[in-house]
């Protein structure tokens, strides 16, 4: 046994190590990317488990499948949003024969530190019929991602890690166990199983439907979820969840009359010790990291006079991350008097692209532009440092919805008859998944200009390198068939703004599809570079 | 035993490295630690703010409850005013007096001055001139450290210890100058 210092994400990439894993996929994404990084560290050093960047989720997680079919230990990493893309995978991977231990890690942000949605991965593993495990500090983290594997080739199906911000970026020491070794070689014994043709599919969500009484068991079973009880206490129980846990137990000491406290960490929920601890209470307290998933689903298995506190009225907050403070309402606890001033109005402090990036040079152009026009503009952008233009003095993007979502919501303006209508997308988002959307422009024909701002790395999530090199950016481009003449690629610098302009303007009198290129590497990239 | 400290500074500022030589002498103090951290979006150029937890027994939570805070700990002076519903009525303040002025409706310095000298308990540290003094502009943030050492559960010799851990492969001049940034920084009452 040793003893290691580790952010929650590294404590699962430790896991995922030590738990035999063979083969290691993900996309970055704030707050899931440490993963992978420890993971892909690790593998140079070692030779291995095998791990790598994709393209985007869809194909990391297709590309773990491979691995489980094949009989080996997978895992898959992504934020929260990044299960959207992935989603086709998941649900119909959910119903393949897994073999080979598929764990897939998806890294919450309630609170939205770092992203722009709070969706609640715990609806997913619902809503394909999978279990989920949900540490609550990094140890948990470490001997969870290592259960994972074990359970999902037990219950014959992948199985979610779901993480949110606050463990994966928290560091506290774990302890580890002996490793396991790899699993060999083993490939699916029946096709029939791994085809999801519809006669197929039909047995196999049968099968699926049927192992529910299992997950059921193994999480009625699990010793993560613990029901303390305190029959002396008739009037309130407490349920926590996620790190709901962590800022209960904070509070708990100034509870005079403990309440019994049942906690969850293994999914589907354990239906009968539920029963037992809102048998005997007044009121049920839940406090749960997330959305009210839990509030919502055991309305049924409850007496109906219970009352329910939780986030569904609103006294623990619907929005936004848990934390010690915010829960302290539900429990009847006032707050606790601090050292602030009650005086000056503090200015705020946004994030904001560094000094000397590209993208500022480049918007600088765009905006510009837009002035001596002399006619209407519109500029969509997308999910990457390059959403910071988005604030003064720039401010220069209108729309921002999710990766990709530049060039296609550019494609249905200018449709719509939006003019000059341009899509800022970074080098490692187009291509994630911004090369399908240019090729819907250019089978329409569409008249949009796509400025690639090429900073050579996938810079917002710290540097990683960007799947293709962009050398190869603009052979991509030209191969989808948009006119040579309206491919260009040009340096993102203040010392060709001239140029720059005129290049721009130029490409938007032109009535098709242009993709201008504007190259220049992340300065915070090339800082680490030169250390 | 338990102690709190939010660490605050601006994205790029190094706050991390500064709870790293502190997260350090504490484990090998023989205390547990946990340190929630920000990455991501906010770490360019933005407000940052990280929770340092030391303690003897079980720490539950990654993040510290309002009001409870022993310390505030920041690398610029606005930063430090930002997170006092946290701190204590007890607590201490330690900060910087440099200013980062990356925005453009920044206080101005008389009236930010005038409020950090409302603050009860506090270490204003110009962090500049005694890290150049020490011989490196780069070990302000030792000397911050440094000024907060007498409130540590930690001993200079801890402190010095986890410099040495952290600092040994760079060379042993940057050793030799961030122990003297924390001296320096230790002699701020
Ligand atoms: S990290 Fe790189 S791409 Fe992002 S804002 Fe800084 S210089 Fe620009």
């Amino acid at each position: 046994m040793s003893e290691y210092v580790v952010l929650g994400d590294e404590a699962v990439a430790l896991g995922a190590v030590h738990g035999g894993v063979s083969s290691c996929y993900g996309y970055p994404g704030t707050p899931s990317t440490e993963i992978m990084e420890y993971l892909l560290e690790y593998s140079e050093k070692k030779g291995s488990p095998f791990a790598c960047w994709s393209s985007n989720e869809k194909t990391a997680l297709e590309e773990a499948l491979g691995t489980s079919f094949a009989g080996k230990r997978a895992i898959v990493t992504m934020k929260h949003v990044g299960l959207n893309v992935a989603a086709d995978a998941f649900m119909n991977g959910a119903l393949l024969d897994i073999r080979g231990g598929l764990v897939v890690v998806v890294a919450d942000d309630p609170g939205m530190h770092s992203s722009q949605n709070e969706q609640d991965t715990r609806f997913y593993a619902d809503f394909a019929k999978i279990p989920l495990l949900e540490p609550v500090n990094q140890q948990q983290a470490y001997d969870m991602t290592r259960e994972a594997f074990d359970l999902s080739e037990k219950m014959g199906c992948p199985v979610i890690l779901r993480l949110v911000t606050r463990l994966s970026h928290s560091r506290a020491a774990i302890a580890t166990a002996a490793p396991r070794e790899e699993n060999p070689i083993n490939k699916a014994p029946n096709k029939m199983d791994w085809m999801l043709l519809p006669a197929n599919a039909r047995r196999r969500w049968d099968s699926l439907l049927g192992r529910q009484k299992d997950m059921i068991a193994y999480s009625e079973e699990s010793s993560v979820n613990t029901l303390v009880m305190n029959e002396s206490n008739s009037d309130r129980a407490v349920i926590t969840a996620g790190l709901g846990y962590n800022y209960y137990k904070e509070n708990e000491a100034e509870l005079t009359d403990k309440p019994s406290h049942l906690h969850i960490g293994v999914y589907p929920l354990p239906e009968e010790k539920i029963k037992k601890i809102a048998a005997q209470v007044k009121e049920l307290i839940i406090l749960e990291e997330g959305y009210p998933l839990i509030e919502r689903m055991i309305g049924g298995l409850l007496p109906r006079d219970l009352k329910i506190t939780g986030k569904l009225d609103n006294i623990v907050p619907l929005q936004g991350e848990l934390n010690p403070d915010n829960i302290r309402p539900a429990l009847g606890l006032a707050p606790k008097e601090s050292a602030a001033l009650a005086s000056m109005e503090l200015a705020g402090r946004p994030p904001q692209l560094c000094k000397g990036c590209p993208h500022i040079d480049t918007y600088t152009v765009i905006k510009e532009v837009q002035a001596e026009l002399g006619e209407e503009s519109t500029v969509t952008s997308d999910i990457g440092c390059y959403a910071l233009g988005a604030l003064p003095p720039l401010s220069v993007p209108e729309t921002i919805i999710c990766m990709g979502a530049s060039i296609t919501s550019a494609k249905g303006s200018a449709e719509a008859g939006l003019k000059n209508v341009m899509a800022v997308i970074g080098d490692s988002t187009f291509l994630h998944s911004g090369l399908t959307g240019l090729v819907d422009c250019v089978a329409s024909g569409t008249d949009v200009t796509i400025i690639i701002v090429d900073n050579e790395t996938t810079a917002m999530t710290g540097g990683q390198t960007t799947i293709l090199p962009s050398s190869r950016l603009e052979n991509v481009v030209r191969g989808i068939g948009v006119e040579p003449d309206h491919v260009v690629t040009i340096p993102a610098h203040r010392k060709f703004h001239d140029e720059n302009k005129d290049r721009l303007k130029k490409e938007l009198a032109y009535k098709g599809v242009s993709v201008i290129i504007a190259v220049r590497e992340c300065i915070e990239t090339a800082r680490k570079k030169n250390k | 035993m338990k102690y709190d400290i939010i660490l605050s500074g601006v994205g790029g500022q190094g706050v991390l490295s500064l709870a790293a030589v502190i997260a350090t002498a504490a484990a090998k103090a023989g205390y547990r630690v946990r340190q929630s951290e920000v990455h991501g979006m906010a770490q360019r150029g933005g407000a940052v703010m990280a929770h340092m937890r030391i303690a003897d027994g079980e720490i539950y939570s990654d993040l510290i409850g309002q009001g409870t805070a022993d310390m505030v700990l920041s690398m610029e002076p606005l930063e430090s005013l930002r997170y006092l519903k946290w701190l204590s009525p007890e607590g201490v303040v330690v900060t910087s007096t440099n200013p980062v002025k990356n925005i453009p409706n920044y206080p101005d310095e008389d009236e930010l001055k005038a409020e950090l000298d409302k603050l009860k308990s506090k270490r204003l540290v110009d962090d500049k001139s005694l890290a150049s003094e020490a011989g490196s502009s780069r070990a302000g943030n030792m000397v911050i450290v440094g000024a907060a050492a007498s409130s540590l559960p930690l001993s200079m010799d801890d402190l010095k210890a986890a410099v040495e851990d952290l600092f040994s492969r760079k060379g042993e001049k940057i050793v030799e100058v961030n122990y003297k940034a924390l001296d320096l920084g230790s002699q701020i009452a």
